[in-house]
């Protein structure tokens, strides 16, 4: 890189370093700034989520909001109780998992303990597709393809169903579980595996008494990180699992999910200061304080139980 | 321990053996159900709208009859909001890994912007449009514009291309650095003509993995007050808009057959873009790498 005037000369330090160290306060200051706005967001979504959930909290009694089963804000005769929405989050959270958990978990032993180089290496790439996927496609893949089919299976199952949308976001949460969880058995040393072989121990062994323990806190990280992820999702659950806020654990009718509630009523152009306008947000807010601690426990699994082993 | 005889041993050993190749079977079962899942659903994609893809597809407006109906507004707006978006987060993204990685590294903030980032990147994409609704919409009076959209997708996407920047920043030799600072280059100089054009290659490739990102986010874009009916293209950057994404759901949600056709081919339509800005990505990275290693 040929550059004529890097600094001054020899012998000019002095009014050179004066004219150079302006800029560079300036600019150090203008990097510090951005980084500030970064935290800002988070204090930006906390505030913004507080502010109308305080007004909701002022009408609606926090308690009716937390115990209550019935979400009827959209009706005339208005109900608080925003378990209805829970209980569609965690019943497709929870199916989705199901889905994604054994399939990961074992899609990432096979990539990290038996396949040949020359199949992981083109495999993983692939199969990290599938979370690049937008998530408006896989809303239309649950509803057009899924259910069709699961509704050839049994007639019981609605249009709008939980258990389409739960098998569909399992596969797009599953490349998080595998390359996640993969990633942390191909950090445990090759000494440990070598050693279980030296005591004869099969592949199978190895891999489930060995690998997998050793690697244990950056799997369950991985698992909450997918949970937390399967828990904010929006489009696949709006557009196949329905907009029924029924307290069920029944994954064949129609339900709704917090996210999805959120998405019904900005559809609906509901007026600010309204009721509507202001359920939205104590909504998000729970959503919002699920997922962070799903989070921070994520990231404290992994600091607190890392195995070191160099 | 108990001792067994040898025909025990032997009788054991071959159940070891033989429920280790179950083992494997069923691993390699889910590797080849995920796979199985991607080509289904491409396949069936294709079926489904391919054959729906014309000149007049990608020229038109959206229309109450599905043969007519076009993605001419929501491919511009989705252009448009994710230039701005792109814009964004790359200029705060990189001034915050520059600030995180060579001005503040290991100091006690650092370590709590990082753990702050790291949780953004875990929010669900909704909170961002709420956020967006509230401070870009309403008390910036931005309107439901294309400028408040991009925004709002730029706070959601920071998080990624601060973490890969951050990456491409760090793994800089140190050499290099110490090589700049010896002829009394100042630590901007250092930055400026050694550390960025070395990182270039990872940066870029986070910004498009941002930007990849962005052009998909539908549920963000809905809670923030994008439209859903656009029969004009966006002319400033205070126009209402629609984004592809967002005309991709509508046409689910119809009833009517003829619109799941037009959707079908929106998706492919989108996932082609995904693929090119991709495989630009992959181009362009190694063009860089060519060029400075």
């Amino acid at each position: 890189m040929a550059r004529n005037s890097v600094g001054p000369a020899l012998g000019q330090a002095a009014p050179g370093a004066w004219r150079k160290h302006i800029p560079e306060r300036g600019i150090a200051l203008v990097l510090f700034l951005s980084t500030i706005l970064s935290i800002l967001v988070t204090v930006g979504i906390i505030a913004v989520l507080l502010f109308e959930a305080v007004k909701f909290f002022g009408e609606v009694s926090f308690w009716e909001f937390i115990t209550g089963t019935r979400w009827t804000p959209l009706f005339s005769s208005k109900q608080f109780g925003v378990l209805a929405l829970v209980a569609g989050t965690t019943l497709t959270a929870a199916l989705a998992m199901l889905v994604a958990l054994p399939l990961g978990l074992l899609s990432a032993i096979y990539l990290s303990e038996y396949a040949p180089e020359k199949v992981r290496r083109p495999v993983k790439p692939i199969l990290e597709v599938l979370a690049g996927i937008p998530t408006v496609v896989y809303g239309y893949f649950a509803l057009l393809f899924v259910t069709p089919i699961l509704r050839q299976i049994s007639a019981d199952i609605s249009v709008f169903n939980a258990l389409s949308a739960s098998i569909v976001m399992g596969i797009m949460i599953l490349p998080m579980v595998s390359s996640l969880s993969e990633d942390a058995m191909r950090s445990v040393p090759r000494t440990l595996r070598e050693g279980a072989y030296a005591l004869g121990s099969t592949k199978l062994e190895v891999s489930t008494l060995v690998v997998v323990p050793a690697a244990l806190s950056g799997i369950v990280s991985a698992f909450i990180l997918a949970a937390s992820r399967a828990i904010g999702e929006t489009m696949i659950v709006t557009i196949a699992a329905g907009q029924n806020p029924n307290f069920t654990l029944n994954p064949f009718v129609p339900i709704e999910t917090m996210t999805a509630y959120i998405v019904q009523v900005s559809q609906g152009d509901a007026p600010a200061g309204s009721i509507e306008f202001k359920t939205i947000f104590a909504v998000a807010l729970l959503l919002f304080s699920i997922t962070l601690v799903m989070n921070l426990l994520s990231q404290y699994v992994v600091s607190r139980f890392r195995e070191e082993y160099e | 321990m108990a001792v067994i005889s040898q025909t025990e041993f032997q009788q054991r050993r071959a159940r070891r053996k033989w429920l280790g190749r179950v083992f494997h079977g069923l691993c390699l079962l889910s590797v080849v159900i995920a796979l199985g899942s991607l080509a289904v659903l491409l396949v069936y994609l294709l079926v489904q709208g391919v054959t729906r893809i014309d000149w007049s597809f990608l020229t038109s407006f959206a229309s109450r009859h599905p043969d007519q109906a076009g993605i001419k507004a929501a491919m511009l707006g989705s252009i448009y909001v994710v230039i701005i978006a792109g814009a964004v987060a790359f200029t705060l993204g990189v001034a915050t890994a520059l600030y995180l990685e060579e001005y503040a590294a290991r100091s006690r903030f650092a370590r709590i912007a990082k753990i702050n980032i790291a949780n953004l990147a875990g929010v669900p994409s909704i909170v961002y449009g709420l956020l967006g609704l509230q401070i870009f919409v309403h008390s910036l009076h931005l309107g439901n514009s294309v400028l408040a959209g991009g925004f709002t997708l730029a706070l959601l996407v920071l998080p990624i291309v601060i973490v890969a920047a951050g990456e491409a920043v760090r793994s800089v030799p140190p050499s290099l650095r110490e090589g700049s600072y010896a002829l009394g280059a100042t630590r901007w100089q250092v930055i400026w003509h050694m550390v960025i054009p070395q990182a270039f290659p990872g940066i870029l490739t986070g910004v498009i993995l941002a930007v990849s990102r962005a052009i998909g986010e539908t549920a963000p874009l809905i809670a923030m007050g994008a439209l859903t009916f656009v029969p004009f293209t966006p002319d400033s950057p205070l126009s209402r808009f629609t984004v592809l994404p967002i005309q991709i759901f509508n046409w689910t949600s119809r009833p009517q057959a003829g619109f799941h056709e037009v959707a079908a081919a929106g998706i492919i339509v989108l996932l082609v873009i995904l693929l090119v800005m991709n495989a630009g990505a992959v181009i362009l990275r190694n063009r860089f790498q060519n060029k400075w290693e």
